[in-house]
């Protein structure tokens, strides 16, 4: 490998292998993310002891118990809770396909956040202007916001393939420039008039995604998630263009001498990727919050970045991941009505889970040294100098 | 090292000529403004231009102290060879647990020990999210964005979580808040020089230590034996190690000290500007440190400079609103909402990065992790 082809924004270039664990079958994989899980559970009931600990009703040892349990309850212990969680899980699905994708490519797309923002933008806006019979306006609507992602993730992939520059510091600077952006747009050119605060005008009704249980608000962007999850997989492991993908993510250079034109792949991965982030956003604007204010605050694009490391970067992982952090997302208003734990504990278990699956290339390597130390008993752990 | 000094020559002259190109495009608009009759009208807006600049430089260091502080911890991070996308969530941690400290000691040892208590705590807590970093892109080896964004996610949501916990529905009052000097008002009324002395040392001590601080790290980083042996670790360290240089413990002890940049610009921002904590207050504020780091060109100075004309530029978009520059184009520009502004530091990275004016080229290593064993 020479220095020559490295890209001149920057040495550093994602290595899918540090992603997708190194070693180890799909099963070792399996209980390698099932014990990070559970370990970023365990950090969470910790946590939850604590607060006990403080709290003024005194200590209550099984507090962790009613709490999970709570949270359990509230996503999954009714339809109304399941409708909650499958909403939850929808954009998780997407955005961590997108980051999940680019990952294949050995892309890091931290550019998810800004993607959803302009894919949310994009629906809202033709979805609210653009007036068409029932079935073809959601669908309009639906793609417009995805081709708006493309091209949003069209920036970063081009200025990666053609100068250079790294995707992870120019999908930072684009995520804030989407906000910005959008909040200026949805607060002047796009602003409803009679709304009591700047955001865009209510999608029509033609364009909203259908309730498919009555009675909860299970909206049919599920069914939209799970399709891209299958297509993704179809695309990544079933194509031309996947193969040519996850080899360029193997080795650039290879895929070079293979033929393969590296940098039309980082453009063309880049834009499916911003492409299925910003799929995510118009799903929520089509199904849940029906406009988009100049406020938009959401955390679902970020998300994506654990969904997909959860998930091992593969599409039916990220499903996983996301129905586990959608999971958490739905019950933990719940467990805060029942327990008076706030929130945001959802999300300290949420960076802990990611943090020992980053961190399982050592666990295992320190389990595997002291399989190796304890049979022959002479290096015994802790009486090394 | 004669490969990276003329890679450092082939650099500088490619900045060079970045630069040539901005002077020229530049006086090539100005000239055609003047033949196009706007020259008064440009000649006013400038005399407004550089009476901003003389009242307002406290607000812009202002501004400039938290990016500038967090920007500092990415070039001690990436010039060892360790990229850093976790400052956002450093400085967030940081943030809290100093204004935490000073919150719950200044009823007990007063106000001005609490505070400074206060931001060793808010460096100590960086640090250790430092060492975090370190230990996961150093000795695991896995990804450093992975372990950035977990510093970021965790950040987010404990500091939420304890803030609602133990300030928020607490019985506690507010932290105090470090001050500056007090200067006399014959200094503070010298033109020109008065109000930057207010800006460097009327502010507080965190404000006065950034510009010493900055001078000290460029010093370091290009004068000294420290220096030479962060940058060859930084840009080679195959051959800093076959010299004889530490790899691992200079990555590590460059890390962890860089997190107690970001340390103090959370401590900047609750106990030295704001004077509370809210939930995820740094607004991105990490984000436009790493804009500052790459624009800076991965140089403390550099990066100082890019952090004064980002709170330059947020200054200007409130000025712009509060007392609108002369003439047509003045009205003009004070119609600009403020998002513009704030656009702008993210844009101008961009345009960097682009390469279309002078392009920016980081530590070779940066972001590679250091394998002995392995090859090249």
């Amino acid at each position: 490998m020479t220095e020559a082809q490295a890209p001149a924004g920057g040495g550093m270039s994602v290595n899918p292998t540090a992603l997708l664990g190194t070693g180890g079958g799909r099963g070792q994989r399996l209980i390698g993310t099932a014990i990070a899980v559970v370990l970023g559970l365990l950090v969470g009931a910790l946590l939850i002891l604590l607060s006990s600990a403080l709290s003024k009703e005194g200590f209550d040892p099984f507090l962790p118990i009613t709490a999970y349990g709570a949270l359990l309850e509230g996503s999954l212990g009714s339809m109304r809770g399941i409708g909650n969680t499958a909403n939850a899980t929808t954009p998780l699905i997407l955005t961590g396909l997108s980051v999940a994708f680019a990952f294949r490519a050995g892309l890091f797309n931290i550019g998810a956040q800004g993607q959803f923002f302009v894919g949310a933008f994009s629906a809202a806006v033709i979805g609210s202007y653009v007036g068409l019979p029932a079935p073809l306006a959601l669908l309009f609507a639906l793609f417009m916001g995805f081709l708006g992602g493309a091209a949003w993730g069209f920036i970063p992939g081009a200025l990666k393939a053609w100068r250079g520059a790294h995707e992870v510091v120019v999908t930072i600077m684009l995520n804030s420039i989407a906000a910005l952006g959008l909040n200026l747009l949805a607060s002047t050119i796009f602003k409803d008039p009679s709304a009591s605060f700047p955001r865009t005008p209510d999608v029509q009704p033609e364009a909203i995604l259908p309730i498919l249980i009555e009675g909860t608000k299970m909206h049919a962007g599920i069914i939209v998630a799970l399709i891209a999850a299958v297509a993704v997989w179809f695309l990544l492991f079933k194509s031309t263009l996947g193969f040519e993908v996850r080899t360029t993510g193997a080795n650039p250079n290879a895929a070079r001498y293979a033929g393969i034109r590296p940098g039309l792949i980082t453009v063309l991965t880049m834009c499916i990727a911003g492409g299925l982030a910003a799929l995510a956003g118009s799903i929520e604007i089509l199904g849940i919050t029906r406009n988009y204010p100049a406020e938009y605050n959401s955390t679902y694009g970020f998300d994506g970045i654990a969904v997909a490391l959860l998930g091992r970067a593969h599409p039916f992982g990220v499903v996983g991941g996301a129905l586990l952090f959608g999971i958490l997302r739905s019950g933990a208003g719940a467990m805060q009505r029942k327990t008076d734990i706030p929130i945001d504990i959802i999300f300290i278990v949420q960076g802990a889970i990611i943090l020992f699956v980053a961190a399982e290339p050592f666990l295992r390597r320190a389990g595997r040294s002291r399989r190796r130390a304890t049979p022959s008993g002479a290096a015994p752990a802790g009486s090394a100098a | 090292m004669s490969a990276l000094s003329a890679a450092a020559t082939r650099t500088r002259l490619r900045v060079n000529r970045g630069w040539a190109t901005t002077l020229g495009v530049t006086l090539g608009l100005l000239a055609l403004l003047v033949a196009l009759g706007y020259g008064p009208a440009m000649l006013d807006l400038a005399v407004w231009f550089v009476e901003f600049l003389l009242t307002r430089p406290y607000i812009i260091l202002g501004f400039a102290v938290p990016i500038a502080y967090g920007a500092l911890c990415g070039v001690m991070n990436e010039r060892s060879g360790v990229v850093n996308i976790g400052i956002e969530g450093m400085i967030l941690s940081s943030a809290f647990t100093g204004f935490l400290a000073g919150t719950y000691l200044h009823p007990v040892i007063g106000d001005v020990p609490a505070a400074l208590v206060g931001v060793g705590v808010a460096v100590l807590t960086s640090m250790i999210l430092s060492a975090l970093h370190a230990w996961l892109s150093i000795t695991v080896m896995a990804d450093q964005i992975i372990s950035g964004t977990v510093i970021n996610i965790l950040a987010l949501g404990a500091t939420a979580y304890f803030n609602q916990l133990l300030i928020s529905t607490a019985d506690v009052s507010g932290a105090p808040t470090l001050k500056g000097l007090t200067l006399p008002g014959a200094i503070v009324d010298i033109p020109v020089l008065g109000p930057l002395a207010n800006a460097l040392f009327g502010q507080g001590p965190i404000q006065t230590s950034l510009v010493f601080g900055v001078i000290f790290l460029q010093l370091m980083l290009f004068r000294s034996r420290w220096g030479l042996r962060t940058r060859a670790v930084g840009e080679h360290p195959k051959a800093a190690d076959t010299v004889g240089i530490n790899v691992i413990a200079t990555r590590y002890r460059n890390v962890i000290l860089g997190g107690a940049f970001a340390g103090l610009a959370g401590a900047y921002l609750t106990l030295e500007s704001v004077g509370s904590f809210q939930d995820g207050m740094t607004a991105g504020v990490g984000f436009i440190a790493l804009a500052a780091m790459i624009f800076g060109r991965w140089t403390p100075i550099g990066a100082l400079g890019a952090a004064l004309l980002f709170g330059g530029a947020r200054t200007l978009g409130q000025a712009v609103q509060i007392s609108p520059p002369p003439g047509e184009i003045g009205t003009w520009i004070a119609g600009w909402p403020a998002q513009i502004f704030g656009m702008f530091p993210y844009i101008l990275t961009i345009i960097v990065l682009a390469g279309v004016v002078g392009r920016a080229i980081p530590p070779a290593a940066d972001g590679i992790p250091y394998d002995k064993e392995a090859g090249g």
